[in-house]
């Protein structure tokens, strides 16, 4: 069926075509009013409708022949009365609420044009409320009655119609079909301008409604178990049930179907309800209502009973009960198709079944909800909260109402604080959208208005950092009953070991660790904890480069918390504070750790980083974490003054790498802008001093601050693809890291000033700023420029020089390494640096083909910069004293 | 290209459909485009937006533009949810 359908009559499309129309225009119209127009209208709607709430139960009674009068007209009250006192605050024109701290507001929008569709059992309330949530959010509904319903249903939209446009609702906001088929229904649920439909009925409506494609609130039948425990108010629970059970004869579809009661108190409660004007029947009479009000085919409640009294009921089927008769108990011994009373029974039969433990309890509730019932409603009377807690478990429904009665509980704000509503959504369980109670909010589009919101930053490094010449004397102020020393061969040769001792407090026990100069290796590190753990230490010197400062924290991390797994640690992530792996935070030994830097590039002494070698496994481990940063660091140039040439060369690469990659991070902040940039300058000035006078004690001392403060600046911003294809790279063919850094760098610095080809999302950044930075860079190193462009050409031939200077080789190929062993080892080349994590604070996303691309650019060497025109090579030599 | 505006006329807020009817009435007069001023209009009820659907039907028929000017932004949106905003032109 489609809204085209040839089965209507001209006529016919043109009337509900014209419909449609009408609804369209109203819903337009209707955008325009505020939160102040629509709470006037509907406040007067509600009053009409409490007035009339009598007259429209009388006519629905009259019409169905379903339900009790007394009870239809409290449902219709429930309906003005209850729903306005819940939507009366509510805002649902405009803004309807905002989170300042978020960010975020919510924004309604109207849907439109509803199709709703109305039942029999609840017909003048379900419209009641159905007119009240659409003007209280400005929408149009055409309401199509249950066809037995359609004068009183017609009647109701009529009067709040009237009450509605006499308040200043747009004309045309309600519409009610009459004499509707069928094919009406059809066609106006395919309707290209109809918004949604709004299904309240049996399950061949919903089915529908669903079926049409639209977006669709459908609710459905329900199967109401009802657990009755042990350690219930029995009194208040039968008296209850009774009460909601018989309310307007059952035909709310939350009502209880079928009670399961605990053996030791079945006797009970069945007096209690004989007592109070029930009538249970015996075996035989169980056994003629089970097939005479189901149909045995289908195993549905046939629609003879649906609303009718007990005594009605009892007649039909030949039952001789007393004329006070209020509901008939038929207990049942088990649930399903052989017992055909455990269905849904819209009328006043109440199934009941005992159950030896808690455990059958909640499995004869768990089938009947299964049986029909799935994610409508449920019901149980205990007093115990472990029952209780475990029934919400187990059992699959919308609303799961706790000592009360099932059908006004469910509808809300009488028993408990539920949402009232008329509309019980279902959930997956009941093929429906929606598992609430249907009410204001599911007939808004609510729209999200999120402003933009930078992350929150952070500049993190060790709270103690002592450096100058002899800085290590401050290793006096920290007391220690047991010291380990972690350091490699070398520094004992040389004798900083000695050093550092002579400033350990002499009441101090020291121990030496001596490890290999390597990066450290699992076993290395697990034996490093060993001897931590036989010491007893409660500091931990570490005396060396990047890769013994690493061991040492790493070392530390498996002493405090020995369950750590370094494995798991390692995970990959993309923002720190979401990550998913935490480290631990419990610290079994509570140690120091003390780092002293012995050469002038890692900055490891600050860093929250380690990296780890897997040989078993082939691979390196890296560890980021501000846990791992050491507690102190010590930076004294004592340590570095024997560096030889090669090894100041590439660390203060390495150092300079740090500096400029910190620099245009897409995490940079003024913080590490401050270290970046002092660290750039220093970097440039004293590198080459460094570099040719080794014995130079200022140029040391001006260099190892430089690499702790490049390290400050990248531990808070990180570096970028610089570090991701030198990783890469160097591991491939054995290069050290700040000769495989050199041999990038000029590359990425072009790369990085251009216009990228793919923005990194970066939510504290306004705009790109890259090619900005650099130039401010090179206007702090004075190498002059008029453009940005030019700024950026002259830091790139600086740095160009520098390398040279430093003897550095200035391509892949210089290295011997032939172009087919170097294209053969692309793929992987590329593949490695984009798994690498260094890049995704890079300014840039470098694409795969740039990372190729890039690293072609380095094989050949300087090809990516332009040259420098004669005036800026000359500021160039000038500040580099040339 | 010049296009002639011989029929121009200011819609006051409270009497919106009459001035609509009576554009309707001139559009037999109009040569070139009929542009209708909204500045003073700040919101459209039914009635209202039944003229205006009448009165672009008219101008269809007679093959003349009908040009809303400063017609605000909530009824700029009443005549898309009408599907009415296509028969018009805007202008600011």
């Amino acid at each position: 069926m489609t809204a085209n359908d040839s089965s209507l009559s001209e006529e016919r499309i043109a009337y509900l075509e014209g419909l449609v129309r009408q609804a369209r225009t109203a819903a337009a119209v209707f955008t325009q009013y505020t939160q102040e127009d629509v709470d006037r209208i509907v406040k007067q709607m509600v009053l009409a409708g409490l007035e009339q709430a009598q007259h429209l139960a009388r006519l629905a009674i009259d019409e169905t022949r379903l339900g009790v009068l007394e009870d239809k007209a409290l449902k219709n009250m429930v309906a003005t009365e209850f729903v306005y006192d819940y939507v009366k605050d509510k805002r649902t024109v405009g803004t309807i609420r905002e989170y300042p701290e978020r960010g975020v507001a919510e924004v309604a929008e109207p849907i439109g044009v509803i199709f709703s569709l109305t039942p029999i059992t609840n017909p003048t309330s379900t419209v009641l409320f159905k007119c009240i949530m659409a003007i209280k959010t400005r929408n149009a509904v055409i309401f199509s009655p249950h066809p037995s319903a359609g004068h009183c249903c017609y009647e109701a939209v009529r009067i709040m119609y009237e009450a509605a446009v006499k308040h200043g609702a747009p004309e045309g906001v309600f519409t009610c079909l009459q004499s509707q088929t069928l094919q009406d229904n059809a066609f106006l649920m395919h309707h290209k301008d109809v918004g949604l439909i709004d299904a309240t009925g049996g399950p061949g409506m919903v089915k529908a409604a669903y079926g049409s494609g639209k977006p669709a609130l459908g609710v459905g039948p329900g199967n109401t178990p009802v657990y009755l425990e042990k350690t219930a108010d029995l009194n208040m629970a039968v008296v209850d049930i009774i009460t909601s059970k018989t309310f307007d004869n059952g035909t709310i579809c939350a009502s209880e179907q079928t009670v399961v009661i605990d053996d030791e108190i079945y006797d009970i409660v069945l007096r209690k309800f004989a007592e109070l004007g029930t009538h249970v029947c015996n075996e035989k009479e169980t056994e003629i209502l089970g097939r005479t009000v189901i149909d045995p085919t289908t195993g549905f409640m046939l629609p003879m009973a649906v609303g009718q009294k007990a005594i009605d009921i009892a007649r039909m089927v030949g039952l001789s009960v007393a004329p006070e008769t209020k509901l008939l108990i038929a207990p049942i011994a088990g649930v399903g198709r052989e017992y055909p009373l455990s269905v849904e029974k819209l009328f006043p039969v109440l199934a009941v079944c005992r159950a030896n433990s808690v455990d059958e309890a909640l499995k004869l509730c768990v089938d009947v909800n299964h049986a029909g019932g799935l994610g409508h409603t449920a019901v149980i009377f205990s007093r115990n909260d472990e029952v209780i807690q475990k029934f919400g478990e187990v059992i699959n429904a919308g609303r799961i109402i706790v000592n009360a009665p099932g059908s006004i509980g469910a509808l809300g704000g009488i028993y408990n604080d539920m949402v009232p509503t008329f509309s019980f959504g279902c959930g997956t369980g009941g093929g429906n959208s929606t598992m609430d109670n249907v009410n204001v909010y599911n007939y808004l589009n609510i729209k999200r208005v999120a402003r933009r919101t930078p992350a929150h930053m952070w500049f993190r490094v060790p709270n103690q950092i002592y450096f100058g010449m002899n800085a290590v004397e401050n290793l006096r102020h920290f007391p220690s009953r047991s010291t380990v020393i972690i350091t490699n061969p070398a520094m004992e040769q040389i004798g900083h070991v000695d050093v550092v001792r002579r400033n350990i407090p002499p009441e101090t026990h020291v121990h030496v660790s001596v490890i290999p100069d390597a990066e450290p290796e699992v076993k290395v590190v697990m034996q490093g904890v060993e001897a931590l753990n036989f010491y007893k230490a409660d500091q931990i010197i570490a005396l060396g480069g990047g890769s013994v400062i690493d061991a040492a924290k790493i070392m530390k991390l498996k002493y405090e918390s020995p369950q750590a797994d370094l494995e798991e640690l390692a995970a990959p992530f993309l923002d720190l504070r979401k990550r998913v792996i935490q480290y631990p935070t419990e610290k079994v030994n509570r140690a120091r750790l003390i780092a002293i830097s012995t050469t002038s590039g890692t900055g490891s002494e600050v860093t929250p980083f380690a990296v780890l070698t897997d040989k078993a496994a082939g691979r390196k481990v890296t560890l980021a974490d501000y846990s791992l940063s050491p507690d102190v660091a010590i930076v004294d140039p004592q340590f570095v003054m024997s560096m030889p040439k090669g090894l100041t060369a590439d660390t203060g690469i390495d150092c300079l790498t740090h500096a400029l990659e910190a620099g245009v991070s897409i995490l940079s902040s003024p913080y590490t802008d401050a270290n970046a940039l002092q660290a750039l300058q220093l970097a440039f000035k004293y590198l080459p001093i460094a570099y040719e006078n080794p014995g130079d004690e200022e140029a040391r001392t001006m260099m190892h601050n430089a690499a702790c403060i490049a390290a400050m600046a990248f531990s808070n911003a990180a570096v970028g693809v610089n570090h991701a294809l030198a990783h890469a790279f160097g591991a491939r063919f054995g290069v050290a890291h700040g000769r495989a850094n050199a041999l990038m760098l000029p590359h990425v610095i072009a790369y990085n000033a251009a216009v990228p080809s793919k923005f990194m999302p970066s939510p504290n950044q306004k705009g790109y700023v890259a090619h900005k930075k650099y130039a401010m860079m090179a206007d702090l190193l004075g190498l002059g420029g008029e453009t940005v462009e030019e700024k950026v050409q002259n830091l790139v031939a600086a740095i160009e020089q520098l390398l040279d200077q430093l003897a550095f080789p200035r391509s892949i190929a210089d290295l011997g390494i032939s172009k087919e062993e170097f294209e053969l080892a692309i793929p992987d080349l590329v593949r490695i640096a984009f798994e690498d994590p260094s890049w995704r604070s890079n300014p840039r996303m470098p694409l795969l083909t740039e990372l190729a691309e890039l690293f072609w650019s380095a094989y050949r060497g300087r090809s990516l910069a332009k040259l420098p025109s004669k005036r800026q090579q000359k500021a160039v030599d000038e500040r580099l004293c040339v | 290209m010049t296009t002639m505006m011989n029929v121009c006329l200011e819609i006051d807020e409270k009497h919106v459909v009459v001035a609509l009817q009576e554009s309707c009435d001139k559009l037999d007069a109009a040569v070139g485009d009929v542009m209708l001023d909204f500045s003073a209009v700040p919101r459209i009820d039914p009635s209202g937006l039944k003229a205006m659907e009448a009165l672009a039907g008219a101008a269809d028929d007679k093959g003349i533009k009908v040009v809303l000017r400063g017609v605000n932004v909530d009824i700029y949106k009443v005549l898309k949810l009408a599907k009415l905003s296509s028969r018009f032109a805007f202008a600011n």
